[in-house]
């Protein structure tokens, strides 16, 4: 990977993890009010079916969460692991679209 | 190894440890939890089975923990975003993100026991 | 306060052991004066390093009970634990023998940070005016006092984790010639010092500001050096 991708991928985690920012405070509140006000599956799916506020937030972490991840994870495997290379981001870029896959699903699943 | 150790004990260290850690926890955590709410998808049964495991206390115990790794990896990562983008500089940096972490948590440990 | 020190020194190259030697206490002792105790009175094999030995030069780091120090600037009294003095030769260097490291991995590291000033002016033009409270200048006298000992390099675990990771000094070294208004090789030193091996694979230990025995923090640099990258790359100017 050349220089200036490196540096995208660097760009592209600090800024992910802007969005995440926000959307973990909003998760964090949401848990807690969750938690005391019921979690049943009938609960929940109440709260988020047909709610178009909710899948467009759940969305959009998915898709943070699915770049800041992967990206994370490439330094730990780098450093950690001795893993880098192109063997190391094929392995990281499926993680990102699986990532990607089985959120957008449970994004789905509660919202329709 | 001990000497290695011996160096790496200061604070800042330690900060990127927890978030090192938490991020790797976090990134094991995210496929099981998406899995399982996508079980709405076709078996709420299913999911309303895996919802009822939170009733026990050791489930509890798991959740919290999750919760604080998740909260551990907020205030780590804006310390981050403070130091990187805002040219912050000095340990009172450290300072911020250790009472703003203690302070989550203790609202969050408030929140989960009530 | 015991009348004796137990000095443990490495001896040997990448293999070897500690040997152990007993050293009179005396006040206000550095460790530069034990390891030349040693050197001069008990064992004329043990190869070491210092200069200046007055905090000047940087000759003297080595890693005393763990930690990366200049040996003349350290007493006795502040680092030793229980009577007992350990010594060991830089970490992340190769070991020449005993306690003297082999820093042209250090150098070469600076040179591929492209750490050299590059002129744009010749000797017909006047002097350069450099007001010293604008910002890029309060950035480069911030980090220009680097007398490249290896404290910080020795000390930063990236560079233990990835052996190409230029480190904090060359990198230290970058940033103050990114703000010197005079240089010429701007693009190309962000292109050297970006990426996977560069300023990007920091991740704010701190341990290099920690240690810095001229109170330099690279990594504040390092972060400039960051933003800088990205604004380039995102310009598509990397």
């Amino acid at each position: 990977m050349n220089t200036s991708n490196q540096v995208r991928l660097w760009a592209a985690q600090r800024l992910s993890a802007m969005v995440l920012g926000i959307c973990v405070i909003v998760h964090l509140i949401t848990i807690i009010y969750a938690v005391r006000s019921g979690l049943s599956a009938d609960q929940i799916l109440a709260r988020t079916q047909g709610n178009v506020a909710w899948f467009a937030f759940y969305g959009i972490f998915v898709i943070a969460v699915s770049i800041h991840g992967p990206i994370g994870l490439r330094s730990v495997l780098s450093e950690w692991l001795g893993w880098r290379g192109r063997s190391a981001d094929i392995f990281l870029l499926v993680l990102a679209v699986v990532l990607a896959w089985l959120g957008f699903r449970a994004v789905w699943g509660v919202y329709a | 190894m001990n000497t290695a150790w011996r160096a790496r004990n200061h604070p800042a260290w330690w900060a990127f440890l927890v978030h090192r850690i938490s991020g790797i926890l976090l990134t094991l955590f995210l496929p099981v939890h998406f899995w399982v709410l996508g079980l709405a998808l076709h078996d709420s049964a299913r999911l309303d089975g895996f919802l009822h495991w939170t009733d026990y206390p050791l489930v509890k115990l798991g959740e919290f923990f999750l919760v604080l790794m998740l909260a551990a990896h907020l205030t780590g990562g804006l310390r981050l975003l403070a130091l990187e983008f805002l040219a912050w500089r000095g340990w009172q940096k450290n300072l911020l993100a250790l009472a703003a972490g203690l302070a989550l948590f203790a609202g969050l440990a408030f929140a989960y026991v009530v | 306060m015991s009348d004796v020190l137990n000095v443990r020194v490495w001896r040997g190259g990448e293999e070897g052991e500690y040997q152990s030697f007993q050293v009179p206490r005396r006040e206000s002792q550095t460790v530069l004066d034990v390891v030349s105790h040693i050197q001069r009175h008990l064992d004329p094999s043990l190869a070491y390093r210092f200069a200046c030995r007055v905090g000047m030069c940087g000759s003297c780091a080595m890693t005393v009970n763990g930690v990366a120090r200049w040996t003349c600037r350290t007493h006795v009294s502040k680092v030793v634990k229980d009577g007992v003095l350990e010594l060991a030769p830089l970490a992340h260097l190769p070991v020449v023998r005993d306690l003297v490291t082999d820093m042209s991995v250090f150098f070469d590291k600076w040179a591929k940070a492209r750490g050299q000033f590059h002129p744009t002016a010749t000797r017909k033009d006047p002097f350069a005016r450099v007001k010293p409270d604008t910002p890029e200048r309060k950035n480069a006298d911030a980090g220009i006092e680097c007398i490249g000992c290896g404290v910080c390099y020795a000390s930063c675990d990236v560079v233990q984790w990835q052996p190409d990771y230029l480190g904090p000094a060359a990198l230290n070294r970058a940033w103050t010639l990114q703000n010197d208004v005079r240089d010429g090789a701007q693009d190309e030193r962000l292109r050297a010092v970006a990426g996977d091996a560069g300023c990007h694979a920091c991740h704010t230990h701190l341990s290099c500001t920690e240690r810095c025995p001229k109170q330099i923090s690279p990594t504040a640099g390092i972060a400039g050096l960051k933003r800088a990258a990205m604004k380039a790359a995102l310009k598509g100017e990397l």
